[in-house]
C-alpha cells in the first residue's frame, strides 16, 4: 500500500465539503457514532437530508458559520492505498490556506459547478496549484445532476478549462464528470452518465502515479541533528541525521558538506536498526562519514559533482500569510536595521529583508500589478537578501530545497511562503556596470541571470500550436556506438510527421558553443551542463530535442536530466560492444586513442558509466538503425509526445 | 537536562528510572505463552522487517519531527500516558536517535485511576528504551488544591490531568510537549498542527494557529509559551496496528481480549476495580473484552471483542463501524467536548 496526499479547495457552495464527505462515506472511512453525531446535527439545525459536509467542517465557529476557515485533514484508505486529504477553503481570504494544503500535495481536486461553469474560485485554485508545483490535477465538475447529466454541459466546461490551462504551468489534468450529493462517479461508475467512460473519482486516485512531483536525481541531505553515542559498541559514534530530500545516496559514495564543501565519503547509512547499502529520497537516515568533519543542523550533504546554488540573493515568489503587510527595505548589503525577518530553509534559518517587491499578482486574473507591498493573502514576486548564503535548488527542480517560510521575529508567526526562482540578480546592479564600459562578470559557478522573465507563450501553448509534445531525447553512448546514425534516422521520421525537432550533437558545438573546452572530467561537466542549458530552452519552445553525446559520466547525465520536468527527459542507452565500436571506428579515434594520441578518451583510457535506468536500452550491434528509430517512435507515440505514425 | 533538578518533587516512579545497558522493546518480555492475559505483555512473534509502503513514509515523517524537536527546543519532553499512541512514539523516538538515547525525558500525568497494568508496563517499557521517565501526580494537585475533585460517586480525573500538566510543564520548565495525538481521532485535532502553539497560560487558539508549509516547522515562541508537537499526527488507528504488527512491537495486555469484570453505565462498558464500582441497580458480569484506547479506569470504555493478538485486531480494527473514541465517556459530554478541552490545554 502506498500514499497519496491530495489537496481540496471551495466553498460550501460547490458541494467540496460534501464531496469528501461522499468519499469517506462510500470508502468506508466514516464510522457509526461520526455519522450518528451528523445526523443529530443536520436534524438540529433543521436540514432536510443528512448534512455530509458537517462530517468534515470541524471547529465550532466553523459549524456555526457553515464554513470551512482552516486546513483540516482527512484519512482514508482503501486496500490499494492510503490518502491524506488536506481540505482547504476556497474564498480568496483564504489563499493562504490554500497554500498551505498545496504545498505538500501530489493531487489537486478543482471542483467546478456544472450549472455555473470556470469561475474565478476554480482559476484561483488551479493558478495556486501550478505556482505550488502540484504534479496532477483533477477538475471534477459536480453538481452534473443539475444539469441533467447533459454531456454537452460537461465538454463545453472541459473545452473552457483546457483553454484557461494552457496559460498554467500544469502537467497533467483529468475530467471527471460527477455528483457528490448522489455519488455518480465517485467510488462506482454513474448510471446516469454512460457517455462518460473513464475512470472514477476513487479509481483515479487509486491509481495516479505517486512520487511524481519527487526529484530522484540530486541528492540533498539537510542536516538536522547530529546524534552521539559512545557506547560499548559505537565508540564515540557521531551521525549526521536528516531526511535526504531528494536523490539517493550509497555507502562509498562520495559526497560535500555545504558550507565547507569538505568532501569525504559515507561510510555507513542507518535507519533504525537497518543497516542499508543505499538510501534514497523520503528516507530518515544517520549517515556516518569517513573522516572526521566538522557538521551541524543547517549544513547539507550534497553529491561532489551535483551541486545546489549559493547565494545570499535570491529571487522567489512569496504568498504573505499575516494581517501585518511585508516590509520591504531597499537597503545596502548586511546592514538591516529591524525590518528583517528570520528565514527558514531546509533546517538553516537566518536572517534576511526583502528588498523589492517586484509586482504582485492578481490571483484571479493572474495578471501582474505594480505594488508596494503585499498584504494578507497577496502573492508577489520579490528579492530577497540574507545574511548568510543558501543552499538551494530552484523551485520548479527540487521543492524540498526550493521553498522557505519567513518569521517575523516580534510576533513568532510564520508571515509568508516563499518559493525560489533563482539567484537574484537586480536589473539596476548589471545595467550600472555596463554603463561603466564593463561587462557583467560571469562567475564560474553558474551564469549571472537577470531576473527570470516568465514567458508570454508558454509550452503548453507552443505544444498546443504544434499539435506534438515536447522533449528531451538523451542519446547516449560509446564513440562509434551509433548514437548519430539513430538519432539521424529518428529525426527524419519525425520530420515526416511533423513534429519541430532540435538536434545538438557532441562534435558540432565543441566547434563553437564549446570550443573552449577539453576532455578531461571537470570539462566534459561543462560541456555537458552548457549543452543541457541549451537542451532546455530548445525543450522550452515545445521541440523534441535530440542530444547525442558520449556523456559518460553518470552524474553529468543526471544534472542534465534535473533540467527537465519528470517524464519528458529520455535517457536512450545506445548500447554496443566496444570491440565493436573499434572496428566501426568512423573517425579513426580508437586507433588514434591507443596509439597514446588523444589522452582521455572514453572506452580506452577513460571510463565510460553505464547508465544504470535509461528510458531505453538500444542495442546497435544487434538491430539497424532505422529498426531503433521505429521502436524509438513507437515509444514516443504511446507517451502521447508525438502524434502515432501511420502505417 | 540536569536529572536532579528536574526530578526535584517527583513520586517515585517504580523501577522506573534508567538502569544499566540497553534493551530494544522487541527482544524483551517475550514469552513462549501465547495466550493474552491482562497485565501481561503480549508476545509477539514476527520480527521487525524493513517497513515499505505507506508505513516508511510515515514512520520517516514522524522521525523527521522529533529529530526537529531535539533540535528546535531546549528543554522537550515525551508525553506518555502508557497507551498504544504513545509506546508508538517512545519506539519511534528511540529509533530517531539510534544509536544514542531518546534525547529528551518522558512525562507521566498520573491521574492516580490508572490500570495497574499499565504501571507495570510502563516501567519495564522505560527501562528497556534507557529511557529517563517522570511521573507526576494529580493527586498532589488535587491536596495542594489547585484541582477539585468532581464530585460524583466514580469521579473522572480527566479534565484534573490538565492542571497537572500545566503545572508539570511550569515546573519542569518545558518548550516543547510531544504527545501521541492523532488527527484522525476526533474532529477538532483534524485542524491540529505538528508544531502545535500554545500561550503562556498553555491555551490552544484553534482559530489563530500558525500556517505549516511543506515540512518547515516553526518552533519559534517566547519564553513562556511553549508548544505541544503530535509526530504520528498523519496516522490513522489502523496505521497504528499495522506498524505495531510489522515491528513485532509490545503492548499493554488491556489491548487484547481477556476476561473481567466489567459494569454498564450509559451504554459504555466500564471495567470494576478500585476506581470504579457498581451503582444501585447495576449489575456486573464476565465479559471477554478488550480496550481499543486506554485511559482512566473511570471513563476507558472496554468493548466485547476476541482478537487475542494484533493480526487479529488489525482484521477488527479494518472492519470497525465506530471510532476508538466513542467508547471514550469525557468526549460524549457535548459536541464540542474535545475542542473545550483542548482550548484549556487538554493534550
Amino acid at each position: 500500500m502506498d500514499l497519496l496526499r491530495f489537496s481540496t479547495a471551495g466553498s460550501v457552495d460547490d458541494g467540496k465539503s460534501t464531496l469528501i464527505g461522499r468519499l469517506l462515506y462510500d470508502s468506508k472511512a466514516i464510522f457509526e457514532d461520526q455519522l450518528e453525531a451528523v445526523e443529530q446535527a443536520s436534524a438540529a439545525r433543521g436540514a432536510p437530508m443528512v448534512d455530509l459536509a458537517l462530517l468534515t467542517d470541524g471547529l465550532r465557529a466553523e459549524r456555526e458559520q457553515g464554513i470551512t476557515i482552516d486546513v483540516a485533514y482527512r484519512y482514508t484508505a482503501t486496500p490499494r492505498r492510503k490518502f491524506i486529504i488536506a481540505d482547504t477553503p476556497g474564498h480568496i481570504q483564504y489563499t493562504r490556506n490554500m497554500v498551505t494544503g498545496a504545498s505538500t500535495a501530489e493531487l489537486a481536486i478543482i471542483l467546478v459547478d456544472a450549472r455555473k461553469g470556470v469561475l474565478t474560485q476554480s482559476k484561483r485554485h488551479s493558478f495556486i496549484a501550478s505556482l505550488l508545483q502540484i504534479p496532477h490535477i483533477v477538475v471534477a465538475v459536480n453538481k452534473m445532476d443539475l444539469v441533467g447529466y447533459s454531456e454537452a454541459r460537461y465538454q463545453e466546461i472541459v473545452a473552457d478549462y483546457r483553454a484557461f490551462a494552457a496559460k498554467l504551468n500544469v502537467r497533467d489534468v483529468v475530467y471527471i464528470p460527477i455528483s457528490a450529493l448522489y455519488g455518480d462517479n465517485i467510488v462506482s461508475q454513474s448510471e446516469q452518465m454512460p457517455w462518460y467512460r473513464g475512470a472514477t473519482l476513487l479509481h483515479h486516485l487509486e491509481t495516479v502515479n505517486v512520487g511524481a512531483g519527487r526529484n530522484n536525481v540530486d541528492f540533498r541531505l539537510p542536516i538536522q541533528y547530529v546524534i552521539r553515542a559512545n557506547g560499548s559498541v559505537d565508540q564515540d559514534f557521531r551521525g549526521f541525521a536528516g531526511q535526504i530530500v531528494s536523490g539517493r545516496i550509497a555507502v562509498g559514495e562520495e559526497v560535500a558538506a555545504l558550507p565547507t564543501g569538505i568532501r569525504s565519503r559515507v561510510a555507513g547509512i542507518q535507519r533504525g536498526e537497518e543497516r542499508p547499502e543505499r538510501a534514497s529520497a523520503g528516507d530518515a537516515v544517520v549517515i556516518t562519514l569517513e573522516d572526521e568533519i566538522d557538521i551541524s543542523r543547517g549544513d547539507m550533504l550534497v553529491r561532489v559533482r551535483n551541486l545546489p546554488h549559493s547565494s545570499n540573493q535570491i529571487d522567489a515568489t512569496l504568498c504573505w500569510m499575516s494581517e501585518e503587510p511585508m516590509k520591504v527595505q531597499p537597503q545596502a548589503v548586511g546592514h538591516f536595521s529591524g525590518q528583517w525577518y528570520w528565514l527558514q530553509h531546509s533546517t538553516r534559518r537566518v536572517r534576511a529583508s526583502v528588498q523589492e517587491l517586484n509586482y504582485r499578482i492578481d490571483v484571479d486574473t493572474m495578471h501582474r500589478e505594480d505594488a508596494e507591498t503585499l498584504h494578507l493573502n497577496e502573492i508577489g514576486r520579490g528579492q530577497i537578501l540574507t545574511t548568510e548564503p543558501l543552499y538551494f535548488d530552484s523551485y520548479q527542480i527540487n521543492r524540498a530545497t526550493g521553498s522557505f517560510i519567513l518569521i517575523d521575529p516580534h510576533t513568532n508567526n510564520t508571515v509568508a511562503a516563499g518559493m525560489i526562482r533563482d539567484r537574484a540578480r537586480r536589473v539596476s546592479e548589471l545595467v550600472a556596470k555596463q554603463e561603466e564600459g564593463e561587462r557583467p562578470a560571469v562567475p564560474a559557478t553558474r551564469s549571472a541571470n537577470v531576473v527570470w522573465e516568465p514567458v508570454a507563450v508558454t509550452q503548453p501553448m507552443r505544444e498546443a500550436l504544434n499539435g506534438h509534445g515536447a522533449a528531451v531525447l538523451w542519446f547516449t553512448g560509446l564513440s562509434g556506438s551509433g548514437k548519430s546514425t539513430v538519432a539521424k534516422a529518428l529525426e527524419q521520421r519525425l520530420y515526416a510527421l511533423g513534429v519541430r525537432t532540435f538536434s545538438l550533437d557532441g562534435d558540432n558545438v565543441r566547434h563553437g558553443l564549446n570550443r573552449d573546452l577539453g576532455f578531461d572530467a571537470e570539462a566534459r561537466a561543462e560541456n555537458i551542463r552548457r549543452v543541457a542549458e541549451v537542451a532546455r530552452l530548445a525543450f522550452e519552445h515545445g521541440n523534441v530535442v535530440l542530444c547525442t553525446f558520449i556523456s559518460p559520466y553518470a552524474a553529468d547525465r543526471e544534472a542534465a536530466r534535473a533540467l527537465a520536468p519528470e517524464g519528458s527527459f529520455w535517457e536512450l542507452y545506445i548500447k554496443c560492444d566496444v570491440e565493436i565500436c573499434k572496428e566501426r571506428d568512423p573517425k579513426g579515434l580508437y586507433e588514434r586513442a591507443e596509439r597514446g594520441e588523444i589522452a582521455n578518451f572514453t572506452g580506452v583510457s577513460a571510463p565510460y558509466e553505464e547508465p544504470p535506468e535509461p528510458e531505453m536500452v538500444l542495442e546497435t550491434d544487434r538491430h539497424s538503425a532505422d529498426e531503433l528509430a521505429e521502436r524509438i517512435l513507437e515509444a514516443l507515440a504511446r507517451a502521447g509526445i508525438v502524434p502515432g505514425a501511420e502505417h | 537536562m540536569d536529572e536532579t533538578t528536574l526530578a526535584t518533587g517527583v513520586a517515585p516512579a517504580e523501577g522506573g528510572e534508567a538502569v544499566e545497558g540497553r534493551a530494544h522493546v522487541e527482544d524483551a518480555g517475550r514469552s513462549a505463552d501465547g495466550t493474552a492475559t491482562a497485565g501481561r505483555v503480549q508476545p509477539q512473534a514476527q520480527p521487525a522487517a524493513s517497513l515499505t509502503g505507506h508505513l516508511r513514509q510515515l514512520e520517516a515523517e514522524a522521525i523527521f519531527v522529533l529529530r526537529e524537536v531535539a533540535a528546535q527546543f531546549e528543554r522537550p519532553c515525551l508525553l506518555f500516558s502508557g497507551g498504544k499512541d504513545s509506546i508508538v512514539c517512545a519506539h519511534l523516538a528511540r529509533k530517531a536517535f539510534m544509536p544514542g538515547r531518546i534525547p529528551f525525558p518522558l512525562l507521566h500525568i498520573d491521574t492516580g485511576h490508572n490500570f495497574p497494568e499499565t504501571l507495570a508496563f510502563r516501567d519495564r517499557l522505560v527501562k528497556e528504551l534507557d529511557a529517563r521517565l517522570l511521573v507526576r501526580l494529580v493527586q498532589d494537585s488535587i491536596d495542594a488544591g489547585r484541582a477539585q475533585e468532581e464530585a460524583d460517586g466514580d469521579p473522572s480525573r480527566n479534565r484534573l490531568q490538565t492542571v497537572t500538566l500545566l503545572d508539570a510543564l511550569a515546573e519542569l520548565r518545558i518548550d516543547a510537549a510531544v504527545g501521541g495525538a492523532r488527527r484522525d481521532e476526533e474532529k477538532a485535532r483534524a485542524k491540529e498542527r505538528f508544531f502545535s502553539h500554545r500561550d503562556a497560560f498553555g491555551q490552544w487558539d484553534p482559530k489563530n494557529q500558525r500556517p505549516e508549509l511543506w515540512n518547515l516547522f516553526n518552533g519559534r515562541k517566547h519564553s513562556d509559551e511553549h508548544f505541544r508537537v503530535f509526530p504520528i499526527s498523519n496516522w490513522t488507528e489502523l496505521d497504528i496496528w499495522q506498524y505495531i504488527a510489522e515491528q513485532g512491537m509490545e503492548l499493554p495486555g488491556l489491548y487484547f481480549a481477556h476476561e473481567r469484570e466489567v459494569v454498564e453505565r450509559e451504554g459504555i462498558l466500564l471495567a470494576v476495580g478500585a476506581f470504579v464500582r457498581p451503582r444501585a441497580g447495576e449489575r456486573v458480569s464476565r465479559a471477554r473484552v478488550r480496550f481499543r484506547t486506554i485511559g482512566d479506569m473511570t471513563c476507558t470504555g472496554a468493548f466485547r471483542s476476541s482478537a487475542s493478538n494484533v493480526d487479529e485486531i488489525i482484521e477488527e480494527v479494518a472492519a470497525a463501524r465506530i471510532t476508538e473514541r466513542g467508547d471514550r465517556a469525557d468526549d460524549r459530554r457535548s459536541e464540542a467536548a474535545m475542542e473545550d478541552r483542548k482550548r484549556l490545554g487538554y493534550f
